[in-house]
């Protein structure tokens, strides 16, 4: 089983607020996806603005526009995006905890195109594995995980779960 | 939330199951405010209403429910169907089922009927008012709109007012009320409101016993003249004795209560004109959050359709 600890993640989201100053967009609009990566977007919102660069917050829950409704045993309870701008000529950086089979993602492009017409979507997650079952990838992300086939990645983040930690 | 087919009851929910859909119709509502006011949760489903009373804003709600969730919606309209010709339930039944429907919301003026649909089709059956038994979507809009209004349910001290006995609106808002921590009481004329049922409900004869309880909320029921044969007072009576009069409307302003109805209103029985205007009428906000707590309600039930052995 591998693990990252507290301070890998801290140092890599360091680096990912770096990577996204330098990169030096203009109108920028920072969007998590429910739940972790709005906890990840709001800390990149903070790093940024601790380097004078002013980025919009967003949360999204896309519950509502997974393609397995059906499928899935148990509905959780919805949570209410927060989104209290039109995303219309915004540079956007999606953002998740781990990107695996994409079909979240395609989930949250929906949902997003749904709040305007961005200038560009970009994404940027915390951990990727392989596995994709859509063509979907991403624009940036810290570590590359290789779990054994059939393991869960586990992101635990300490606004929630008390503390920061990936288990794979 | 476990797999649930029907909603036929509020107390066949558990706790979590109240507190979940409630909380998702918050989501839901916010869905309103977005340019594109709608969601592909439903997307390929079918919903049909199939109403054996007359209803204009349960429908329409349930109808716009569907709509925002992207579900395909038919609507079976009993004057015009072969139920006036003779067809049993149960044969309306098996043709709805022959028709794949996913979802189907009924209204019958009698009790069960909805229970009897759900047990016999795969649909998820939602009992949209069953006689004087039961509506919980209306249970659910109610304590939407009064967690919406004073932040939270637990605490809450509400009035309902009118013909108790025939309103299967007092039955199911006040079990969910109870249910979320609210105090619950009962006014209006002595032979509409029942003695042995809601036990544990206080009950009160008159205005100033009501003023005298605290409450939060006022809850005017509507006079419902086609379930009784004959009335039991001229609409001005009524109105003078259970209903909010201009002179009543400045105690409830100055108290700085709410007034709820569940609709349609009739003016000049149950709420004077001015009351409708009232700072903390909230009958508009019941019919706006209808949709939500509608569109909750269809996206945490399961219908066993899948499977189309």
């Amino acid at each position: 089983m591998g693990c990252i600890g507290a301070k890998e993640i801290e140092s890599a989201i360091s680096a990912w607020v770096e990577r996204i100053a330098a990169e030096g967009a203009e109108r920028l609009a920072v969007i998590g996806l429910m739940s972790h990566g709005d906890l990840l977007a709001k800390r990149l919102v903070a790093g940024l603005k601790e380097r004078g660069i002013d980025a919009l917050y967003g949360a999204i829950d896309i519950s509502l526009y997974r393609d397995d409704l059906d499928m899935r045993a148990e509905k959780l309870p919805l949570r209410s995006s927060y989104l209290p701008f039109s995303t219309d000529g915004l540079h956007v950086i999606l953002v998740d905890d781990v990107l695996y089979t994409g079909r979240t993602i395609r989930a949250a492009l929906n949902a997003l195109f749904e709040y305007g017409r961005p200038a560009r979507v970009e994404l940027q997650t915390l951990a990727y594995r392989e596995g994709r079952e859509v063509p979907i990838c991403a624009d940036y992300t810290c570590f590359h995980l290789e779990p054994e086939a059939g393991k869960e990645v586990q992101v635990r983040l300490h606004e929630v779960d008390g503390e920061d930690k990936i288990e794979f | 939330m476990k797999p649930r087919k029907d909603l036929i009851t509020i107390g066949s929910l558990s706790d979590e199951e109240i507190n979940t859909i409630l909380d998702s119709a918050t989501a839901m509502k916010d869905i309103f405010t977005k340019s594109v006011k709608k969601v592909p949760a439903l997307k390929g489903k079918s919903v049909l209403t199939l109403f054996y009373e007359p209803s204009t804003r349960t429908r329409s709600s349930f109808e716009v429910a569907a709509h925002r969730l992207s579900a395909d919606v038919t609507t079976f309209t009993v004057g015009t169907s072969s139920v006036v010709k003779g067809e049993s339930v149960h044969d309306t039944i098996d043709t709805l089922m022959s028709m794949k429907m996913d979802y189907i919301i009924v209204r019958h003026k009698n009790s069960g009927i909805p229970d009897v649909i759900a047990r016999h089709c795969k649909a998820a059956v939602i009992n949209a008012g069953d006689g004087a038994h039961a509506h919980p979507s209306q249970a659910f809009l109610d304590a939407f709109t009064i967690r919406e209004k004073y932040g939270t349910v637990a605490g809450k001290r509400v009035v309902i007012i009118g013909d108790i006995l025939h309103s299967r609106v007092a039955r199911s808002t006040s079990t969910i009320l109870q249910r979320l921590g609210a105090q619950v009481a009962y006014m209006g004329p002595g032979p509409l409101v029942p003695l042995q049922a809601h036990t544990g409900i206080p009950r009160f004869t008159n205005w100033d016993e009501v003023f005298d309880w605290k409450p939060d909320v006022i809850y005017l029921l509507r006079v419902q003249n086609e379930r009784i044969d004959t009335p039991f007072f001229p609409a001005g009576d009524y109105h003078q004795a259970f209903g909010v009069t201009e002179e009543r409307l400045k105690i409830i302003d100055d108290l700085d209560l709410g007034i709820m109805h569940p609709g349609p209103v009739n003016r000049g029985v149950e709420l004077c004109d001015a009351a409708m205007e009232y700072r903390n009428c909230l009958v508009c906000n019941q019919v706006e959050n209808g949709i939500a707590a509608r569109m909750s309600i269809l996206y945490h039930l399961t219908p066993q359709t899948q499977n189309n052995d």
